[in-house]
């Protein structure tokens, strides 16, 4: 299965979704006015990803900004996620976010007690 | 003297604005206008903490003005009638407060109103919990999820969001909502 790759822009973040390296990962600040056309590539390859996973996905989210409309995006990446986990599969999602940022922390948390996937927090120190 | 959208921000302090903007709200004037208070906040110091809120608040506002703004009535001046608004960022003491002015349709207030009162009246935990239910059961809309922003700028800053409205006509309603965001 074909990679998916994005470029970030000051408004939207680079997505990698490779499976030959194994790096999936969402990095940068995602508030663009159009979320849903964003984020529908992604979904869309996950749709296929979820026919055939890996035995082992973990995701990494480093995200520094997010707009609410993005936070609905994301949730149904989760979604799909969650549903690769109930087939069997394991799934882990690492959330990144910065010393001190409660805001992003939370964040993490409010997906944690929604999406039955296992979430580790990870703070970065500078 | 005709009714301009200035009108309901006589009470603060443009001319001392972090940002001020009047006019047609479009993608391009978000990006220029996000991308302005960031260098001005990174200029002034602020802490990173502070800085990322402030942040969040303003990309909410300025959101909220390019998909909820209805249309400017007819006989107010606009160069383009659709997603007009009015944006005001001033420094109050240690924190930032983060001024909107929109016109909305007469038809809206009073589920506006409603909306804001609420929110108002909740507490912390129950604005979390109102969050996370519709972010999880609501369908998202071009105009994005029924109120989320509103709900996030109250989560943010932790303060109750002031808010007022003008008739213009039968018809339309000028609309100012504020949110301070308080040192943390």
């Amino acid at each position: 299965m074909e990679p998916i790759i994005i470029e970030g822009t000051p408004k939207t973040p680079s997505i990698k979704f490779d499976l030959k390296e194994g790096v999936f990962e969402i990095k940068g600040r995602s508030i663009p006015e159009n979320s849903v056309e964003f984020y529908k590539p992604l979904n869309e390859w996950l749709d296929q990803y979820m026919q055939v996973p890996l035995d082992k996905t973990v995701v990494n989210i480093r995200l520094e900004y997010f707009n609410t409309s993005s936070s609905k995006c994301i949730l149904d990446v989760f979604k799909r996620l969650e549903a690769i986990h109930r087939s069997k599969h394991d799934v882990e999602i690492n959330w990144f976010y910065e010393e001190d940022d409660e805001d992003m922390l939370e964040a993490g948390e409010d997906y944690d007690s929604i999406i039955k996937v296992p979430f580790k927090m990870i703070e970065i120190v500078e | 003297m005709s009714f301009d959208l200035e009108n309901l921000v006589s009470d603060l302090d443009i001319r001392g604005a972090v940002l001020y903007y009047k006019g047609n709200v479009d993608s391009d004037t978000i990006t220029k206008a996000l991308d302005l208070v960031e260098r001005k906040l990174l200029a002034t110091r602020e802490a990173p903490r502070l800085r990322k809120k402030v942040y969040n608040v303003l990309v909410e506002s300025l959101q909220n003005l390019y998909h909820h703004s209805d249309r400017v009535p007819r006989g107010y001046h606009a160069a383009k009638p659709d997603r007009f608004g009015l944006v005001v960022m001033e420094k109050i003491g240690r924190g930032y407060r983060v001024t909107t002015c929109n016109f909305v349709a007469a038809v809206r207030v009073k589920e506006l109103e409603e909306k804001l009162t609420r929110i108002n009246r909740s507490t912390p935990e129950e604005i979390k919990e109102l969050y996370k239910d519709i972010l999880n059961h609501q369908e998202i809309t071009e105009k994005g999820l029924g109120g989320l922003g509103l709900l996030d700028i109250a989560r943010k800053t932790g303060h109750r969001i002031d808010f007022r409205f003008k008739k213009f006509d039968n018809l339309n309603t000028a609309f100012r909502l504020s949110a301070v965001v308080a040192p943390v």
